[in-house]
């Protein structure tokens, strides 16, 4: 096949559930030839699931975890957007808190967790901060970047028209740099779903972060580890999945380029 | 051409811009004076890189001279202003907007339906009926420098500075495009300043032609065009106002 050829529909759907099978049996047959008592094969994970599901632990998990991400994710995006739209309208105000911003920005949140139980206890509130830091940063810098590249036809058309500072913010600068905007808010949820499993680790006794660590310590129990990962894989997927629908939306089509 | 009694439209007197980057200081416009009257279409030529465009965003508000001023109406122009709007090419429009919110975009301050009753007008006046709904990444450029203009229409200006507005599309495209502009101003009557690098361009369109020196830019030679619309682009009188131009430009007309 060509890489130029359009696939087609079958191909389309065959191919990546051909490849997601064998990937399955590699699993399978490598835990039954080497004989490990510790990994587990595939079906046992998906007993571990059913167990699980059983006992109600996955729902009221997956429950807790999608609520800390959503909280920590919206309190980033109610601060982060405000604050990164104001920098790129203010050059000078970025001037001022770039640097701090950028020594802040490479911080990995896990770094955070002593300040963070120290500021908030151990529980939820931690979680949610520790989630928090991870999404607030890339949403700063997208809104940076999206306001400081609109052109400035558009500012100038703006102006032409009379628009007020505020009215030309919100009926210009900010649908301009929408675009940027939403990369970075899709790129800001990825890494609150990644920072979610750290934060449930060390901070709280429910989620499915929680349930990797709490697997493994009370009883090596790995079918329930795995089975945790694969849940935060497939949770995962389906969030950007989401999100990618945002960018066909046609007031917002017209600045994201269609890569994957 | 009747000129208002009261004193032309536009006086731009003694402009003088100096550009400063990086310590160094480069002169565009050189002591350049112009009067435009009421309703006239003066078109404006130079050479590539000569400062038409720094011309014309200093009359529209949006670069302050070095010295000298604009005045429109006997005011002193200080900003950009919605009673004169700027066109650039199909650059300009909001691509997050379909046609219809682009038309709609500077009527903010009016009622909703005649808001509506505006935008179908000016679609329909620039021939754009049928794709109200639509955004502008499924547009022609042709059709996106309508949208831009029924914009500008849209809030009644009196004076719209149209900067090499259809630079960029193709020559048919170009050629039908000059017909329609004529064919409004016709019907509104406004002010039209008209920058463009094409001298049978500025020919075919203007009341005067303004002809514009290398950098840093003088205004060399006002040409009136006395023929009227529609104009024969054979005749002789066209071709001699024309080919005076080339030789005004120092361009031999021969390839």
């Amino acid at each position: 096949m060509s890489s130029l050829a359009q696939p087609k529909k079958w191909e389309k759907l065959f191919w990546p559930v051909l490849a997601s099978a064998l990937f399955l049996a590699l699993w399978h047959y490598t835990a039954v030839w080497t004989a490990t008592k510790v990994f587990p094969s595939p079906l046992a994970v998906e007993k571990g699931l059913a167990e699980l599901a059983r006992k109600g632990l996955l729902w009221a998990y997956i429950g807790d975890s999608l609520r800390r991400v959503a909280l920590g994710f919206a309190a980033a995006a109610a601060l982060g957007i405000p604050l990164g739209l104001t920098l790129g309208w203010y050059p000078a105000a970025n001037q001022t808190l770039n640097p701090l911003l950028q020594i802040l920005r490479p911080i990995s949140p896990i770094a955070w967790i002593p300040v963070a139980i120290i500021l908030f206890g151990v529980g939820d509130a931690t979680a949610v901060f520790l989630i928090f830091l991870g999404a607030f940063f890339p949403i700063v810098v997208a809104c940076v970047s999206g306001v400081s590249n609109v052109p400035s036809v558009f500012r100038r058309a703006g102006r032409n028209f009379g628009l007020t500072p505020l009215q030309l913010l919100a009926k210009v600068i900010f649908p301009a740099a929408l675009p940027q905007i939403i990369i970075g808010l899709r790129i800001s949820l990825g890494i609150a779903w990644l920072v979610m499993v750290a934060a449930e680790m060390i901070a709280v006794d429910s989620g499915l972060g929680y349930l990797v660590i709490d697997a493994r310590n009370s009883g090596k129990r790995y079918d329930l580890v795995v089975a945790a990962m694969l849940v935060i894989g497939v949770i995962g997927l389906a969030l950007d999945l989401g999100f990618r629908r945002i960018r066909d939306i046609p007031s917002v089509r017209w600045g994201v380029r269609h890569e994957s | 051409m009747e000129r208002a009694a009261a004193g032309p439209k536009l006086s731009a007197r003694h402009i003088t811009t100096v550009f400063q980057s990086d310590g160094k200081s480069t002169p565009v416009l050189d002591d350049v004076n112009l009067e435009v009257g009421q309703g006239e279409f003066l078109c404006i030529v130079g050479p590539s890189g000569c400062g038409k465009s720094t011309l014309l965003s200093t009359i529209a508000g949006f670069l302050s001279p070095t010295s000298g001023e604009v005045r429109i109406d006997g005011e002193a122009v200080s900003g950009p202003d919605p009673r004169r709007i700027f066109v650039f090419q199909e650059r300009g429009v909001f691509p997050w907007l379909t046609v219809e919110g682009n038309i709609e975009f500077g009527l903010f301050s009016l009622s909703r339906p005649e808001r509506r009753q505006r935008v179908a007008h000016y679609i329909k006046m620039v021939g754009l009926e049928g794709f109200e709904k639509a955004y502008p990444a499924e547009l022609s450029g042709g059709m996106k420098q309508r949208v831009e203009v029924a914009r500008a229409l849209a809030v009644n200006p009196d004076m719209l500075f149209l900067d090499e507005p259809f630079g960029a599309l193709d020559s048919i495209t170009r050629l039908i495009m000059r017909g329609e502009l004529l064919r409004i101003w016709e019907a509104e009557r406004n002010t039209i300043i008209f920058v463009t690098h094409d001298i049978d361009e500025a020919v075919q369109l203007g009341d005067r032609v303004a002809v514009m020196s290398d950098r840093p830019a003088k205004i060399q030679q006002i040409v009136d065009i006395d023929i009227p619309h529609p104009r024969d682009l054979s005749a002789p009188r066209y071709l001699e106002l024309r080919n005076g131009i080339f030789k005004q430009l120092g361009l031999a007309h021969k390839v």
